[in-house]
């Protein structure tokens, strides 16, 4: 096979290894110089394996040869740096955990592994997660492989990245408010976050653990069905991990989505939304109505509510999962502490950037005495609002629809000062987060050269629903093939 | 509600993060511009509403009551930045 | 002035699991350094919580035991705070709603009266680790082993009115825990911990005083002593016109006084909120029935039953009720051909000195019930004499088989034979005439040295009624 092995989709790259095409070396090989081509520019991956890799990678083949490929075997992928790892450190874009070698991989690492999935790198992201444009990292800000003048998105804007400039079909990411479909719809890709308790949270640092879910960025629909079947499922050592059948996803691709009712929140066409944005999604949903579904106008009437409550409940989960980083045990500690305060206070001072301890000072103040009931438990009690809002939009509907962001991608540096700004970023994706459902988001057009996405959520453990409809939808359009001019 | 930097510090002491004296007076401007956006949460009347903590109607599972973790001192033991004997070492503890 | 003291007690029982409360490591005490804390318990990144069954199924025994309510929606919740022994930043525990709410136990006191004292509440919770403070030279060492253990934290009400209440409440829980098999209610070892509320205010006040907490109390006699100088210091704050301030308050043994903690009183804002990794625990009926029916017979219960349908006297039955394996081997010594109150006597006497001579607890008493019951049975036949069954007692506990083999083999069969007793006696009389001639004179003292001369005579295996009974005739003839 030739040079553009790199623009295979993950599907393409799984067929072309069945029929022997190419192998899992020469895929892995070529992701790894892709990554040296093209990552200097864009800084989405932090570490590169080269030696595991490749000994992955002739681990696939042989097993290929001997009659044991499943579908994801033999082919290259990134894991957000969120991500527990034997192999690399693993440093959730932090200076805390600048040199931390995990002694275990996390569940989702060990169920890819077991996958014959190929770990070529570790992803950058926003320092422990917090952030929405990959400026927060300490290890250096992501160019957007549109224009690397513009952020990629973020938490997952290097997995994001790295997919979007093809230096591996598909990484794992994460999603606490938007962390996944944000830069899926930034870097012109998929993601999906599913369902809360779909995908085990063992060995994924945790941000706010009631609103962290594992997922997925694909050039495709299909791309990401395939890899979130392998990630799925029930984790013992995971206490809020669901025990529930995972369907096969890829296989409930092709169902119809003739007479499918989609909901379009009106809230979510209003104010905030960048006119070009909209008339993007407008006409993905025409296409949506030409391939049959019915659409209906819906109200989820605490919508304004969303990033309010979410920027109570997650910093307050996050000042808490956070305390564990107190340079003892492991992580950045400062030279020469003369007591036990000193300690703690100039190892979490230094080890943590401005936008984790904005969010641990907020969350610890919002906890603290006298202010609980004021806040975290009236975020909560929102967040019942939220969720119930949802419960009764899918008595009607079987997918809600609207724009994953308000605006396109914005350049590195615009937002920076004012993090009020910065978290409107999230005004579409949060709820989802809040209620536990799925979503994804999907390519649906360009604003100003700049990719923008559609989002779809699904009920409670219905992620085969909006897998569906995205990948019906990219079986009638083209958006998701357009790749960047550096591709 | 405005938060002065004196008040900010007394956060930064209950999160035990170090920031001098100029961050204090920056995260007192973020927080009290994040808490005016929080607090539009005031807008609804939540009275009688449960409280949601966990996505769901999850309960909790329950796991048998076995051993089934060895010793594995060496390896977790590793990214400590001091041990010696065993022990994880910090400065001295005055009790 | 008169003073009324006000004592609530705050225990923490560990829950006496294989496993940690949230991980697989094992919970066994005295193991090197960190060599039983595993990655959930040093709280490294990106790990989770999961419940332990056992530690449930605890909490919901000490429920039934108490009569308390039972949570059946309990919320974990995290208790922030930095402490080098608390690797997560946080502690597991439970706050608006534990698993066990309120209920009652009803203390015998040491005067005979019982008290009854309320319990508001008993929570699961995650053992700290422990610090080193004296083996580096300018550094602490932290042993996360402990980090983890499964503790019920039992809260009473403010119900005692002195230090004695407080210690017979304590030591009522204390054998409660072990009663039911909760908790090894080892205090060296730190299963089982007291921490002491301790306020006093003027006689007929209803409003309570400002408390204080006092820690680190690992023995009884250290309760007693610890509360009794707080009760003294407040009051001799309070009548010298200041105030007592609220804080925790160190107990020091070995100067027998307790102490301001500061260091602790400072970050107090423990911030609590839901454990998001771990959703509600709910206790179901068939769950909470399936443990009922593991309780055992409770100490109050049994003990009536001792005292009803056994006929044991009162302070036999709380004796043998306050340690459930005690109360289990006395059962199991008991034979139709004997009364109870035979073996009650036997075991409080004889056995309990023994165990006290040789400071040993009943599990490590080499001899079985089934071996007790059949010298006692011996003992009431008339086999044996009570004498010859300390012997009899001696050899079972150095290894023999059973009462009747040591009878057998050692010839310490009693002798009943009138014929032989008499012909024992005669001989006695007969080369002690003087002494006989002196009783009959009116000493009637000298029986007992009749008695000693035939027994020592027949080697202890005389019958002593009958060996009494034809001595009296003989020499009162
Ligand atoms: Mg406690
Ligand atoms: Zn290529």
């Amino acid at each position: 096979m030739s040079a553009d092995l790199h623009t295979l989709t993950l599907a393409q790259m799984h067929s072309a290894l069945q029929a022997g095409d190419v192998s899992s070396r020469e895929l892995v090989d070529h992701s790894l110089k892709r990554i040296e081509a093209t990552n200097p520019d864009l800084n989405a991956i932090l570490q590169v394996d080269v030696e595991g890799a490749q000994a992955s990678a002739d681990a696939a083949d042989a097993s290929r040869s001997a009659g044991n490929a499943g579908p994801l075997t033999g082919i290259p992928m990134a894991h957000k740096d969120i991500f527990c790892t034997k192999r690399l450190n693993t440093t959730c874009g932090s200076r805390m955990l600048e040199n931390f070698a995990a002694p275990y991989n996390a569940t989702v690492v060990d169920r890819l592994n077991e996958a014959g999935m190929v770990m070529v790198g570790k992803a950058n992201m926003d320092e422990f997660a917090m952030g929405s444009s990959n400026e927060n990292s300490y290890f250096g800000s992501v160019g957007n492989p549109w224009n690397k003048e513009y952020v990629p998105g973020g938490s997952s804007g290097g997995s994001a990245a790295a997919v979007a400039a093809r230096m591996v079909p598909a990484a794992t990411a994460t999603d606490t408010g938007g962390s996944i479909r944000q830069p899926a719809a930034f870097c012109g890709i998929t993601g999906i976050k599913p369902t809360y308790g779909r995908v085990s949270r063992y060995g994924m640092i945790a941000f706010a653990s009631s609103l962290d879910q594992g997922g997925v960025v694909a050039a495709t629909a299909e791309d990401c069905a395939m890899m979130l079947h392998a990630m799925s499922g029930f984790d013992e050592r995971d206490s809020t991990s669901a025990d529930v059948e995972v369907p096969n996803f890829a296989a409930g691709l092709n169902e119809s989505i003739k007479g499918l009712t989609i909901g379009l929140p009106e809230e979510y066409f209003g104010d905030g939304l960048e006119a070009a944005v909209g008339d993007a999604v407008q006409a993905g949903i025409k296409e949506l109505e030409a391939l049959g579904a019915n659409v209906k106008s819906i109200s989820l009437p605490n919508q304004h509510l969303c990033i309010p409550a979410y920027y109570v409940v997650a910093p307050a989960e996050a000042s808490s999962n956070l305390s564990r980083f107190d340079g003892v045990r492991f992580g950045h500690r400062c030279e020469d502490p003369k007591d036990l305060e000193d300690l703690y206070k100039r190892s979490r001072g230094e080890g943590f950037g401005p936008e984790v301890i904005r969010r641990i000072m907020i969350g610890t103040y919002t906890l603290s005495a006298g202010y609980y009931d004021a806040y975290y438990k009236k975020a909560q009690q929102i967040r019942r609002l939220i969720s119930d809002d949802f419960d009764k939009a899918f008595e009607s509907v079987d997918v809600v629809l609207g724009p994953t962001t308000p605006s396109p991608a914005f350049k590195r540096g615009a937002k920076t000062d004012d993090p009020v700004s910065m978290y409107l970023n999230d005004l579409y994706t949060v709820s989802a987060n809040l209620s536990g459902l799925p979503g994804l988001s999907m390519p649906c057009g360009f604003v100003n050269d700049m990719p923008v996405g559609m989002q779809l959520v699904g009920r409670a453990f219905d992620e085969s629903r909006i897998l569906a409809v995205a990948h019906q939808f990219q079986q009638a359009t083209d958006w998701h093939q357009k790749m960047p001019a550096t591709v | 509600m405005a938060l002065t930097p004196e008040e900010v510090r007394s956060i930064a002491h209950l999160a035990r993060v170090g920031v001098d004296d100029a961050t204090l007076t920056e995260l007192a401007t973020d927080l009290t511009t994040v808490l005016e956006l929080v607090e539009q949460m005031n807008s609804v009347d939540t009275t009688g509403v449960e409280p949601m903590a966990h996505p769901g109607a999850a309960q909790l599972r329950l796991r048998a009551d076995k051993v089934s973790e060895e010793n594995q001192r060496e390896s977790l033991q590793a990214p400590a930045p001091s041990a010696e004997a065993g022990y994880f070492l910090v400065p001295r503890v005055i009790e | 002035m008169s003073w009324e003291v006000v004592i609530g007690l705050e225990i923490h029982a560990q829950l006496a699991t294989k496993s940690k409360i949230f991980s697989g490591a094992s919970t066994a005490f005295g193991a090197e350094p960190n060599t039983q804390a595993c990655a959930v318990d040093l709280g490294l990144p990106g790990v989770l919580p999961v419940m332990n069954a056992q530690a449930v199924e605890m909490a919901v025994k000490f429920a039934l035991a108490t009569d308390a309510q039972i949570g059946r929606t309990s919320v974990f919740a995290r208790k922030n705070y930095f402490y080098p022994d608390l690797p997560k930043g946080y502690q597991i525990s439970q706050m608006a709603l534990p698993i066990v709410g309120e209920g009652s136990v009803t203390v015998a006191q040491t005067d005979g009266t019982e008290k009854e004292v309320g319990l508001t509440r008993a929570h699961l919770e995650e053992d700290a680790g422990k610090s080193v403070h004296d083996q580096f030279n300018d550094a602490t060492g932290v042993d996360l082993n402990r980090a983890g253990t499964p503790l019920l934290e039992i809260v009473s009400e403010p119900d005692m009115r002195s230090s004695a209440e407080a210690v017979a409440y304590a030591r009522h829980i204390h054998s409660l825990v072990r009663y039911i098999d909760i908790c090894d209610g080892n205090m060296q070892e730190g299963s089982f911990r007291c921490d002491a509320n301790v306020s006093i205010r003027e006689k007929g006040d209803t409003e309570l005083g400002t408390r204080t907490e006092i820690k680190n109390v690992n023995s009884f006699r250290f309760l007693e002593r610890a509360i009794e100088f707080e009760i003294e210091r407040q009051i001799d704050v309070l009548e010298s016109g200041g105030t007592v301030v609220q804080e925790t308050r160190l107990y020091d043994a070995d100067k027998d006084e307790t102490r301001s903690m500061r260091s602790k009183e400072e970050a107090n804002d423990y911030r609590y909120f839901p454990d998001p990794d771990l959703p509600p625990l709910v206790v179901d009926v068939t769950f909470i029935e399936s443990i009922r029916a593991t309780l055992p017979e409770l100490p109050h219960v049994r003990k009536a039953r001792f005292i009803e349908d056994l006929g044991l006297p009162t302070d036999d039955a709380v004796a043998l009720t306050a340690d459930k394996r005690v109360a289990d081997f006395f059962e199991a010594t008991l034979d139709d051909s004997f009364k109870p109150r035979k073996a009650a006597n036997w075991m409080t006497g004889e056995l309990f000195a023994r165990m006290n001579k040789e400071e040993v607890s009943l599990s490590e008493v080499p001899v079985s019930a089934e071996q007790v019951k059949g010298m006692l049975i011996r003992m009431e036949d008339g086999t044996i004499s009570a004498k010859i069954a300390k012997q009899v007692f001696d050899e079972l506990w150095a290894g023999a088989e059973s009462a009747d083999a040591v009878i057998e083999a050692k010839g310490l069969k009693q002798i009943s034979d009138s014929g032989a007793i008499e012909t024992m006696i005669d001989e006695v009389l007969a080369a002690n005439p003087g002494q006989v001639e002196e009783y009959r004179g009116g000493k009637d003292k000298l029986m007992s040295f009749f008695v000693g001369q035939v027994m020592r005579a027949s080697k202890g295996k005389a019958n002593p009624a009958q060996l009494n009974d034809i001595l009296k005739k003989k020499l009162d003839g």
